[in-house]
């Protein structure tokens, strides 16, 4: 999957978790919870230091039909944004690894 | 002896309420699902867990995602000191503690300097226990990650200026951790007001089980996980809940903010009552920590006794039947002149005579008057045997 970085300068998110240092599959339980507590238009941005994010987090995006905005990997974290599209519906399995985690 | 028992080691850890005891019954009987499986009963033992989360948030002032479960006091002050320094570890090497700390912070903070070569800055402490906030800002580099103040002192009961520390270590970007395990449930603690990145503290000295404790997290502050596992309390704490022991912190938690106030008044009456009713006796003993009150807390009585060990006058007192303490129940028994009281200036003979009394819900007038009836036969009898 291609990637797309930005600017966090630039972005605006309505949310913000931070789950640096916690591992898999923390990154898509919190962003599965923070897509279903936002509004459609809703800007998300998750804090990660967990590598697996980086195929993981796209593919849930794609997926669910929400949109990858971009990472911003400029500092020693992964920053992904992401804007809700569609309501919020049951996807997480009970772990991640039908995704591309490594974990 | 006469048959009686008084405990007066609140400080070591407290009974277990009644009510606390029955909130856990369920727990340890047909309500025994993992909170984390799928269906109905685990559901119905997960929102007791969450319900507990919410009672113990409540009691801090914190926001129940805050809250992070755990074994007690010594995980939570191993993991908020080693979790906070080492998500900071590119920013710095450099930590500040002071000399009123448990051990649990203090092995932790060597924890660091032995295998990820941190330097450790130990703050002292002055003649009534207290940390000069001042000193905190002296010791702070341009290394330094987070910095460390106890809340209270078990031994000597002095409370430190938390929120004013907090401000200086915000000021100079630096996490700030508190361990409120002897302050917790017996004064009011409020997370939001000191302005706190992390907060220890533990059911078993406010009436709950033993075996459970949390730490505070302030929302978005990095941490290292120190124990690794599922998803369990957020990925922050891997392991099955101990849902027992968490249902009873939640109601211990709940009745010591529901009583607090009353409890307080009660504390410092009997409080009051030792400290004059030993002041007055005729045994050479001195009140250690301060005698601003406001400033103490309000279980909390010590005192160093001249030329008696302090093992021995818990030994003697254990044969009238009364259990107190010798300052830290993990160093007593090693013999040492308690660390605390040396910090604090006391010469090292002085030290080994440290004597702790720590009242509790459960005492009454009649048991401190025991007290003042058994002491001096206690002291007066131990200095006669003892060589010069």
């Amino acid at each position: 999957m291609k990637m797309i970085f930005v600017d966090r300068k630039q972005m605006n998110p309505d949310i913000r978790v931070n789950i640096a240092f916690r591992m898999c599959p923390m990154h898509l339980l919190k962003l599965d919870e923070s897509i279903k507590k936002a509004k459609i238009g809703d800007v998300i941005e998750i804090v990660t230091t967990y590598d697996g994010s980086l195929d993981d987090i796209p593919a849930w995006c794609e997926r669910t039909g929400n949109q990858f905005l971009g990472l911003d990997s400029s500092d020693d974290k992964y920053h992904f944004f992401v804007e809700k599209k569609n309501e919020w519906k049951k996807t997480i399995p009970g772990s991640c690894c039908n995704y591309a985690c490594s974990g | 002896m006469n048959g009686r028992k008084l405990y007066l080691d609140h400080a070591a850890t407290t009974p277990v309420l009644d009510e606390v005891v029955a909130e856990m019954e369920p727990y340890l009987k047909e309500r025994f699902h993992n909170p984390s499986a799928g269906y109905e009963n685990a559901y119905e033992v997960k929102d007791a867990l969450e319900r507990a989360r919410e009672k113990v948030a409540q009691l801090i002032n914190a926001n129940s995602e805050e809250i992070v479960f755990n074994s007690g006091g010594t995980e939570g002050n191993n993991s908020a000191i080693v979790g906070l320094a080492l998500a900071n570890i590119e920013k710095g090497r450099h930590i500040v503690i002071t000399r009123a700390e448990h051990h649990s912070v203090f092995n932790a903070a060597r924890f660091l300097q032995n295998f990820f070569d941190f330097v450790i800055n130990f703050v002292p402490i002055d003649n009534e226990g207290f940390v000069d906030p001042a000193d905190i800002e002296k010791a702070i580099n341009e290394e330094t990650t987070v910095v460390s103040t106890i809340h209270s002192n078990y031994e000597v009961g002095s409370i430190q200026p938390i929120d004013e520390i907090s401000k200086i270590a915000h000021e100079k970007g630096v996490l700030f951790h508190t361990d409120a395990v002897a302050s917790a449930g017996q004064i009011d603690i409020d997370v939001k007001r000191l302005d706190v990145d992390a907060l220890t503290f533990s059911a078993h000295t406010l009436y709950g089980p033993k075996g459970t404790g949390a730490l505070y997290l302030k929302e978005n502050v990095d941490f290292v996980p120190l124990i690794y596992g599922g998803i369990q309390e957020e990925g922050r704490r891997g392991g099955t809940e101990n849902l027992p022991g968490i249902v009873g912190f939640g109601k211990a938690c709940e009745l010591a903010k529901r009583d607090m106030d009353t409890r307080i008044e009660y504390y410092k009456r009997l409080r009051n009552m030792m400290v004059e009713g030993i002041g007055g006796l005729d045994i050479n003993v001195r009140l250690t920590g301060t005698y601003n009150f406001a400033k103490r807390l309000p279980n909390h009585a010590s005192f160093v006794v001249e030329g008696v060990h302090g093992e021995a006058v818990v030994e003697m007192l254990d044969s009238y039947g009364i259990e107190m303490n010798t300052g830290s129940v993990c160093v007593s028994k090693a013999f040492l002149s308690s660390p605390i009281l040396l910090s604090m200036g006391y010469n090292k003979e002085l030290a080994q005579g440290s004597v702790v009394f720590t009242v509790g819900i459960d005492n009454k007038i009649e048991d401190i008057e025991y007290l003042l009836e058994v002491l001096p036969k206690t002291i007066k009898g131990l200095r006669a045997i003892l060589p010069e």
